[in-house]
């Protein structure tokens, strides 16, 4: 690395007190030497082995690592749709146990119900709580204008946009008041200017919101866009690796993914995760013999 | 080298308008117009009848026997009797070489098979003929009979069947108590229980539905089953981490996500049903449709017996059109029904 390139240590002076104000926040949620490992016919795989992080109250974190890191494994966890194998993630210092209202998740497959209106899938959660139907459509109505949904409000989900649904899923999520919201590659199935759309949006809508947000992806971009931190998982088995602060000023916006502090941190990560590949994605593919006679014509 | 590759490349096999390619004569799935399926429609209906009607119309086609019009000095013939052509013509050489006055007769088919004509004028009269026996049923009264034999039989086995479906689908351990002996009852024919159940229920509805009932419900909860275990697990797992705990996973999330495919079940067993009616009709004393096509059999009134045999088709095949509408009334998310 040149010396005259900046490097993705270096934080500004409204960064670094930002970064200072936010871990002096409450912890909302712990994970202290969480381990999983699946068995298999012939032997076990080890998907995390003791990972131990904590996120603050309003922190906006993401976890990257190559595939097979784990990453949904670890959202999965979190979410209390899977056990560990070892470890505890404790929300507000109690451990937690199954899943629960408090931690929202947003799936990458929107997972909206097909049978309700969208009115009614933003109503689901708290229908669930048994709050009134009334009040919970009170609710949903003031979400639904928050993200410019209100018009759609009676359409079902297969009448909307991939980025409408996402958009549903989130504050289908939200509505319930969790005290994190996990976000599983929320993004990875919308089309890319879709997702840069929804990536300023949920920035958007994080800012409004008094919300710990964990985002799972694999995009170098999205993570340094959104993050105040990046939790890069190395993989086989899936460990922590290293806890970046990313340097950006907030708000952010488009123009900083030319920034160098931007490009410095993107180009940590991808040496982080590149040099760590081991899936057999690591080993050289092979070159392609040349098949064709017209060789002039494409360089 | 690679002609093949560029050709691909170049050309789209399938153009996006949908008009065909030059070459490509075998289209897998390639959409229909509008006008075409209905034409194709009515052609899948009209193809047999025509068929049916080159058989009955047409005097070479088969036509196997004579029908008597005037018995000459034959004794044992006589005018409106169907004699096989073989006989016929020894009946014409024997009166030939005794001089004896030949019968007379004109080609026709065996009387199990009337013409298109006469069954359709069958469909008229069978309803606007009193019954033949004193304690006999009109026609429409059959109907009926058959009618509310499948009714409640289908309702009683789905009573049972659809929620025990439902649980065996989303519980693994009801599933595994159930199941197996499930997968054994129903390879049981459904008639070998003809005798035991008149001795249980008596000679004449409770057998015949019950034979419906086990015709239908060990299929049923097996379909069932399985149509609720292809619930997609992703939206229950969104309904967990919404707050959502056990038995409301089932009645938010699960039953109300395979709906539209347990209905599309519900249409094919009930279509099963009616495969059963006419067994379980002939189990005790006989009744319905299946009294009816019997006693017309007997008296050799064949059309009536074709007119009937197409009104349970009719039937059937209207019931499902009208539940297949519903179903799209019912459930306009769906995007399989649409």
């Amino acid at each position: 690395m040149s010396s005259s390139m900046i490097s993705y240590l270096e934080q500004p002076i409204d960064v670094q007190a930002r970064l200072a104000r936010l871990k002096a926040r409450n912890i909302i949620l712990s994970v202290e030497d969480l381990s999983k490992s699946f068995a298999s016919s012939k032997d076990e795989i080890i998907a995390l082995e003791s990972l131990s992080f904590s996120t603050h109250q309003r922190e906006f974190l993401c976890v990257i690592g190559p595939s097979g890191c784990g990453k949904s494994t670890l959202a999965r966890i979190l979410a209390g749709l899977e056990p560990a194998s070892g470890g505890v993630v404790r929300l507000d210092g109690r451990p937690v146990q199954g899943p629960g209202r408090e931690r929202g998740m947003v799936f990458q497959g929107y997972t909206l119900f097909p049978w309700l209106s969208v009115r009614r899938n933003v109503m689901f959660g708290l229908r669930m709580a048994n709050i009134s139907k009334a009040e919970a459509q009170r609710q949903a109505d003031e979400w639904l204008a928050l993200v410019g949904l209100e018009k759609f409000a009676d359409a079902y989900p297969h009448q909307l946009s991939g980025g409408m649904k996402q958009r549903v899923a989130i504050i289908r999520a939200l509505v319930n008041r969790p005290r994190v919201l996990l976000m599983d590659e929320p993004f990875s199935a919308l089309d890319a200017q879709t997702r840069q759309r929804m990536q300023a949006y949920l920035l958007e809508i994080w800012r409004k919101v008094d919300i710990t947000i964990i985002f799972i992806t694999h995009d170098l971009d999205e993570a340094v866009f959104l993050a105040d931190r990046i939790l890069v998982l190395d993989a086989h088995p899936g460990r922590l690796r290293e806890m970046i602060e990313v340097p950006l000023p907030r708000p952010r916006d488009a123009a900083q993914l030319a920034s160098p502090a931007f490009i410095a941190t993107k180009a940590r990560l991808e040496t982080l995760i590149h040099g760590t590949a081991t899936n057999g994605e690591d080993e050289p593919y092979p070159t392609v013999p040349l098949l064709t006679n017209v060789s002039d014509e494409v360089e | 080298m690679l002609n093949a590759l560029e050709i691909a490349g170049t050309k789209p096999v399938l153009s996006e308008t949908g008009d065909a390619v030059p070459g490509q004569w075998f289209r897998v799935r390639a959409p229909l117009s509008r006008r075409l399926r209905i034409l194709l429609a009515v052609f899948s209906f009209l193809l047999p009848l025509a068929v049916w009607s080159a058989v009955s119309y047409v005097p070479f086609i088969w036509h196997p026997d004579m029908l008597i019009s005037n018995p000459g000095d034959v004794d044992y013939l006589m005018p409106g009797m169907r004699v096989k052509k073989a006989t016929f013509a020894l009946e014409i050489a024997n009166a030939k070489a005794n001089h004896a006055a030949p019968p007379q007769g004109i080609p026709c088919n065996p009387v199990y098979l009337p013409a298109p004509g006469e069954v359709l004028k069958a469909f008229y009269t069978s309803f606007t003929t009193p019954p033949r026996d004193q304690n006999g049923l009109w026609l429409h009264q059959s109907l009926w009979q058959s009618i509310q034999t499948i009714f409640w039989g289908f309702v009683i086995s789905s009573l049972i069947g659809v929620p025990l479906g439902i649980l065996c689908g989303s519980h693994s351990g009801v599933a595994k108590l159930v199941e197996p002996f499930i997968e054994f009852f129903r390879y049981l024919p459904a008639p070998a229980f003809g005798t035991l159940a008149v001795a249980v229920l008596g000679i004449y509805a409770g057998p015949k539905i019950a034979i419906i009932v086990i015709g239908t419900l060990f299929q049923q909860i097996l379909i069932i089953a399985n149509t609720t275990r292809k619930a997609d697990f992703a939206l229950v797992e969104a309904a967990l981490t919404l707050g959502t705990r056990n038995l409301r996973l089932l009645t938010s999330v699960i039953i109300p996500s395979v709906l539209p495919d347990l209905y599309r079940d519900q249409r094919i067993l009930l279509g099963w049903a009616w495969t059963y009616l006419i067994v379980a009709e002939l189990i005790g004393a006989t009744s319905g449709i299946s009294l009816f096509i019997t006693q017309q059999s007997r008296y050799q009134h064949y059309a009536n017996v074709y007119a009937a045999i197409a009104m349970i088709g009719i039937l059937g095949l209207g019931t499902d059109l009208v539940l297949a509408a519903l179903g799209r009334k019912l459930f306009p998310w769906d995007k399989a029904a649409a």
